[in-house]
């Protein structure tokens, strides 16, 4: 994320671009071969309009992707994404009875909060794009591998990424096994340097702030490293079922600190506020999952989709996400209802503030930050599909998202859920796929 | 928990070869609506919401990095 004031991009602007790009590409063809060759290719395309109560994120994400087919088994798949975000940002801090002031992380310049608001940056600003290619194809008849390679950037992040698969086919391919391994290395380069962890916030107009604001920086970026293995079953049940069952491992190792989130200092639970310290995390995180998913065609031509995943983590973190789906479907279109419900324990660094007292026995780690806290979350959704052909469709999501955090029962940081963030957000999606 | 995950991993695999279906018999597995993610954009564009807004990613797929919104 950035902190810079730009004109928020189009991504159905790209879009279009992207599609012309394409065509003028075909155009270069005799008509014949233009022809033949389309026929090899799959098209989608999708923009999500993404909106957040309270005048917190906007976010626009476009996406194209161009599947090349040249076999039944055997592919390209070419994706571009667009991503554009706007809006204000809860900086960690705690609402307060008295308006607050925050130096921006660039350090150049301030923001005020009203007394009993929650704290927003309000300068969030953020535009990233993403490319990446997977090569799929078959080796012999009971295996099949997958490659790609994934490149992503932002103002201030850049990603590589590089993955592979490998699949075994048994019982006449109704049983398939398989190991998939990502690689990501990762560099952050924050607005205004790295935050050394737990530093003091610099005072905006006390006058050492020039030497508070570069004694809390130690350097411009930083790096992580994510390793991501997959072991994966899937299974063919009868005509109309099929399910699927994951174990998932994921270690990344680097900074994993969020470089913008703060968190308040008080006196005591309830008391007075005493100034702001930068978020630290541990700079190693063990993340695994295991994931079920199924999948049934009823007699009707319906079609019902439910997974559960249970994710834990070595930061104490662990998550319950209940995923479901009915496709009813008539004629050439559908109807989707879709609901998510997901709960989360928080990370045991999480805390909603700390006290001075706490600061002194020297903590390693520390986040005020909600993605880390307890909370509960639902999503409602609506999917409509209109298919021209089996292959040629547009279609339109809308669904509501809610994040209710849950009270923080601490006898030393107590908090109750109504002074931390919730938030509900709408997201409305439009697709074509051809 | 390794022991007691290869152990299911091979009941999981000796109770499957009693599953599944003949090849002439895969009409309706083959339609792209059954497929396990069918609309793999779709799938994206949460996973990416979801990353920014929770402490937990992954699962079906890779869960880790290219994203500096969490």
């Amino acid at each position: 994320m950035t902190h810079t004031n730009t004109r928020p991009a189009q991504g159905a602007e790209l879009a279009s671009m992207l599609a012309a790009i394409g065509c003028a590409v075909l155009y270069g063809l005799p008509n014949q071969a233009a022809a033949g060759e389309l026929e090899k290719w799959d098209f989608d395309a999708a923009v999500l309009q993404y909106v957040e109560s309270d005048n917190r994120v906007q976010a626009t994400e476009a996406v194209v992707g161009a599947t090349r087919h040249f076999d039944t088994e055997t592919s390209l798949n070419l994706k571009l994404t667009f991503d554009s975000l706007t809006g204000a940002s809860p900086n960690g801090a705690m609402t307060d009875d008295q308006p607050q002031t925050f130096t921006r992380p660039s350090g150049r310049g301030r923001y005020t909060v009203a007394g009993g608001e929650l704290p927003l940056d309000d300068t969030f600003h953020d535009e990233r794009t993403t490319v990446a290619a997977q090569w799929s194809a078959p080796l012999g008849r009971d295996w099949s591998y997958s490659g790609g390679l994934q490149y992503s950037a932002e103002h201030d992040y850049q990603s590589r990424g590089v993955n592979a698969s490998i699949s075994r086919f048994f019982n006449q391919k109704n049983t398939t096994l398989t190991v998939a391994s990502n690689l990501s290395l990762d560099t952050v380069n924050p607005e205004g340097g790295v935050p050394v962890g737990l530093s003091e916030v610099a005072e905006w107009g006390s006058p050492t702030f020039s030497s508070d604001f570069a004694n809390s920086r130690d350097g411009s970026t930083a790096d992580k490293q994510i390793l991501d293995l997959v072991l994966g079953v899937t299974q063919i049940i009868d005509r109309r079922t099929l399910m699927q069952f994951n174990y998932s491992l994921s270690l990344s190792d680097g900074y994993q600190t969020d470089p913008y989130k703060l968190v308040s200092v008080y006196d005591q639970a309830g008391g007075t506020l005493q100034g702001y310290r930068y978020e630290a995390r541990p700079d190693s995180r063990l993340k695994q999952a295991v994931f079920w998913q199924t999948k049934y065609q009823a007699p009707n031509d319906d079609i019902i989709e439910g997974s559960y995943r249970y994710l834990f983590d070595d930061w104490g973190l662990d998550s319950h996400t209940l995923d479901l789906k009915y496709r009813w479907r008539f004629a050439n279109q559908y109807l989707e209802p879709q609901a998510r419900w997901y709960r989360q324990s928080a990370a045991d660094a999480y805390q909603p503030y700390v006290t001075t007292a706490q600061l002194a026995e020297d903590p390693q780690a520390l986040t005020a930050d909600y993605r880390l806290g307890d909370f509960d979350a639902w999503t409602l959704g609506l999917r409509y599909g209109y298919r021209f052909t089996d292959d040629r469709e547009v279609y339109t999501r809308l669904a509501v998202y809610r994040q209710m955090p849950r009270d923080v029962e601490s006898d030393v940081t107590p908090a109750d859920a109504a002074d931390l963030p919730d938030m509900t957000a709408l997201m409305l999606t439009v697709g074509v796929s051809f | 928990m390794k022991p007691l995950l290869t152990l299911s991993l091979l009941l999981l695999l000796a109770g499957c070869s009693s599953l599944g279906v003949k090849p002439w018999e895969r009409d309706l597995l083959a339609q792209s609506d059954m497929q396990l993610v069918s609309d793999p954009i779709e799938a994206s564009l949460d996973d990416h919401v979801y990353f920014s807004k929770e402490g937990s990613s992954g699962g079906r797929g890779f869960g880790g990095g290219g994203c500096g919104c969490n």
